[in-house]
């Protein structure tokens, strides 16, 4: 029963870090699977959407916190909307740039701005307390869900053991709830728009962006909106983690590794269908999660396991690429349901 | 000691830096005037270099081949015979890495073979983790002292004149192969107009191998000067490089080799008089942002062509 509980419990936060890259992956489709946009910075967003999370939301500086500002302890929403306005505003000012230009310059512009955005991180402790992070993040109704469970065990202390064992962590079974539900709002918005007339245009640029532009539209604008759109959402997505994880840290960002396991998912899933995006974050993370078991049954030190796990997702992305480099579900061929 | 007497000995720092930078630019941007594609897996390969050197020098002390100390500098001829294998050895591995993964995927989008560049560079990057881990592994064991210039106050170590003065050959040498040589001005026609240099029977199959083995050789070389001049090695060496070395490639102008030789110098110094001025962690900062400046003034480098 035990093992059966505690399945539960780690299937419970399986999904809810999957539900949070498949958020992210859902703001790559729009960049990419969409509109064709190369973003390697997927992690500076994710970060900079956790930190305005946790800045907006959480406890104001301590004695001991090396930061200055920030901690107003507003509401989860607002917080949301924060991570994904400020994302919003660093894409744009990226976009600016490089949009004009070749994929490359975008591509070296936004692993750039990830690589920026770290140090900022590190150094700038008057805002994000430096190597030590941000700690206290409200998780969103945890007083009165936790406490109301703790409180309703502790009441009824002749319940079986495994009730209790269940429900302990029951904040947890809430979280996934809510991350579902944003994940699927999310969701339905992006369908929404990608099969509007909005959506077609975006379409048409992956495709061919010379010929969109002798339509007569302005593809700058549409790839600069793709890209804050795509941007807002990765900041949703890591405010999200900021909730759950309920403190963070520089080092709770790697720059790379959370940007080439979104891409994996996206690639995987099939980039440009918004649905093989959400598959592909939960097939992926599983096949990541797999592999820490895995690598623990051979006698491999801890940082041998973590760095043959990355071998073996960067594989994955090889094998994709040569042998089905469509995804798991394919884009829709239509490119409206009218045509 | 006031910020303005420290800069010309950073300037001295800049050049040194600097010329790694340009080594790793010209590799970036040779790959991507032929192959079209910017190659994310080319930090990866320096590191894999300069480990390669590495584990061969182990090698060589203990089949105790001799290590003849070369006048001041810090290593001796064993190290220098390991480093020529070692990039010999580099150029194979990433020919081998093309003929397996890039050119089966070559006639994709050039954005999937940066994707795949990327799933390369991670791998790799962990597979040098995985047997060497990721602490930093000593690479030159010996210390040396530095050399004051006399009136000028700036200290210099023959470490860092050999550095600058093997960067100074290989771009002669690189330059002269271009301009002199029939698989030159092949791979110049290439990189000019692919479908055309294939029509005049150029064998474009034997230039993007070449391109790669100087490439290769090119990244082996700038690693182990990295190696020689910070001391020690980690796997991540040729990451923390990489942003600096784009920023000089866009710099410069992109898939222009001279171009890199320059845009690798002022990043190069830019970056290094920066900390007279603002935290060292923010060096690869500076050179970014140096890099979004070009491109909203002109996006096609110092050196580039008008479009």
């Amino acid at each position: 029963m035990d093992t059966l509980i505690g399945i539960i419990n780690y299937v419970v936060f399986f999904a809810i870090t999957a539900g949070t890259y498949g958020v992210l992956a859902l703001g790559l489709n729009i960049q990419w699977g969409y509109t064709g946009l190369f973003n390697i910075g997927i992690a500076g967003f994710y970060a900079v959407g956790a930190y305005a999370a946790a800045l907006v939301s959480g406890p104001p500086p301590s004695v001991w916190d090396g930061r200055i500002c920030g901690g107003f302890e507003l509401p989860f929403i607002v917080g949301l909307l924060a991570a994904a306005i400020v994302c919003g505003i660093i894409a744009f000012l990226i976009g600016i740039p490089t949009l004009r230009l070749r994929s490359d310059y975008l591509a070296i512009a936004t692993i750039g701005i990830a690589e920026t955005i770290r140090l900022v991180l590190k150094n700038e402790s008057w805002l994000t307390n430096g190597v030590w992070g941000l700690q206290q993040i409200p998780s969103p109704f945890y007083d009165p869900i936790h406490g109301g469970i703790r409180e309703f065990l502790s009441n009824n202390p002749d319940l079986p053991g495994w009730i209790h064992g269940l429900f302990s962590k029951a904040y947890n079974w809430f979280y996934l709830f809510l991350v579902l539900a944003i994940l699927f709002v999310l969701y339905l918005i992006v369908e929404r728009l990608v099969h509007s007339p909005w959506g077609r245009v975006l379409k048409a640029i992956r495709e061919d962006e010379d010929a969109v532009a002798m339509s007569g539209k302005n593809t700058f604008s549409f790839k600069l909106q793709a890209l804050v759109l795509g941007a807002m959402i990765m900041g949703i997505g890591g405010g999200l983690y900021a909730y759950y994880a309920r403190f963070i840290s520089p080092a709770s960002f790697k720059p790379l590794y959370g940007t080439f396991l979104v891409w994996v998912m996206l690639i995987l899933g099939g980039s440009g269908n918004n649905r093989g995006a959400i598959l592909g974050s939960f097939v992926v993370w599983g096949i990541w999660a797999g592999t820490d078991f895995l690598t623990g049954y051979f006698p491999f030190s801890a940082t041998q396991a973590a760095s043959l796990r990355v071998i073996i997702i960067g594989v994955l992305l090889e094998v994709i690429l040569l042998w089905r480099p469509q995804g798991l579900l394919q884009r829709e061929r239509k490119p409206s349901k009218t045509l | 000691m006031d910020i303005l007497s420290r800069i010309p000995q950073l300037l001295v720092y800049g050049v040194i830096s600097g010329s790694i930078l340009s080594l790793g630019g010209i590799g970036v941007s040779l790959t991507y005037s032929i192959l079209g594609f910017s190659n994310f897996a080319y930090g990866d390969v320096m590191a894999l270099g300069a480990y390669i050197a590495l584990g061969l020098f182990t090698l060589f002390v203990s089949w105790s081949i001799p290590n003849i100390p070369l006048g001041p500098l810090s290593f001796g001829f064993g190290f220098i015979l390991a480093a020529i294998f070692a990039i010999g050895l580099t150029a194979v591995a990433v020919v081998l890495i093309d003929r397996i993964l890039f050119k089966r995927l070559r006639h994709y989008s050039s954005v999937i073979l940066m994707m795949s560049s990327i799933g390369v560079a991670l791998a790799l990057r962990n597979i040098l983790q995985f047997f060497w881990g990721p602490q930093p592994h000593y690479y030159i064991e010996r210390i040396q002292i530095a050399t004051v210039i006399p009136g000028l106050g700036i200290r210099i170590k023959p470490d860092q004149v050999f550095i600058v003065l093997v960067t100074i050959v290989l771009v002669v040498l690189v330059h002269a192969f271009l301009k002199y040589t029939k698989m030159g001005k092949a791979m110049r026609a290439t990189a000019d107009n692919n479908a055309l240099a294939r029509v005049t029977g150029i064998n474009t199959n034997r230039v993007i191998v070449w391109t790669w083995v100087i490439g290769g050789a090119l990244a082996a070389t700038a690693g182990i000067l990295a190696g020689i001049e910070n001391k020690f090695i980690t796997p991540e060496l040729g990451w923390q490089m990489l942003l600096s070395i784009f920023a000089a490639v866009v710099l410069g102008g992109i898939g222009n080799p001279y171009g890199a030789i320059v845009g690798g110098m002022v990043i190069g110094i830019a970056e290094e008089v920066s900390t007279a001025f603002i935290p060292t962690g923010y060096k690869p900062a500076v050179a970014f942002i140096i890099m979004i400046l070009m491109l909203l003034v002109k996006p096609t480098g110092l050196l580039g062509k008008r479009r």
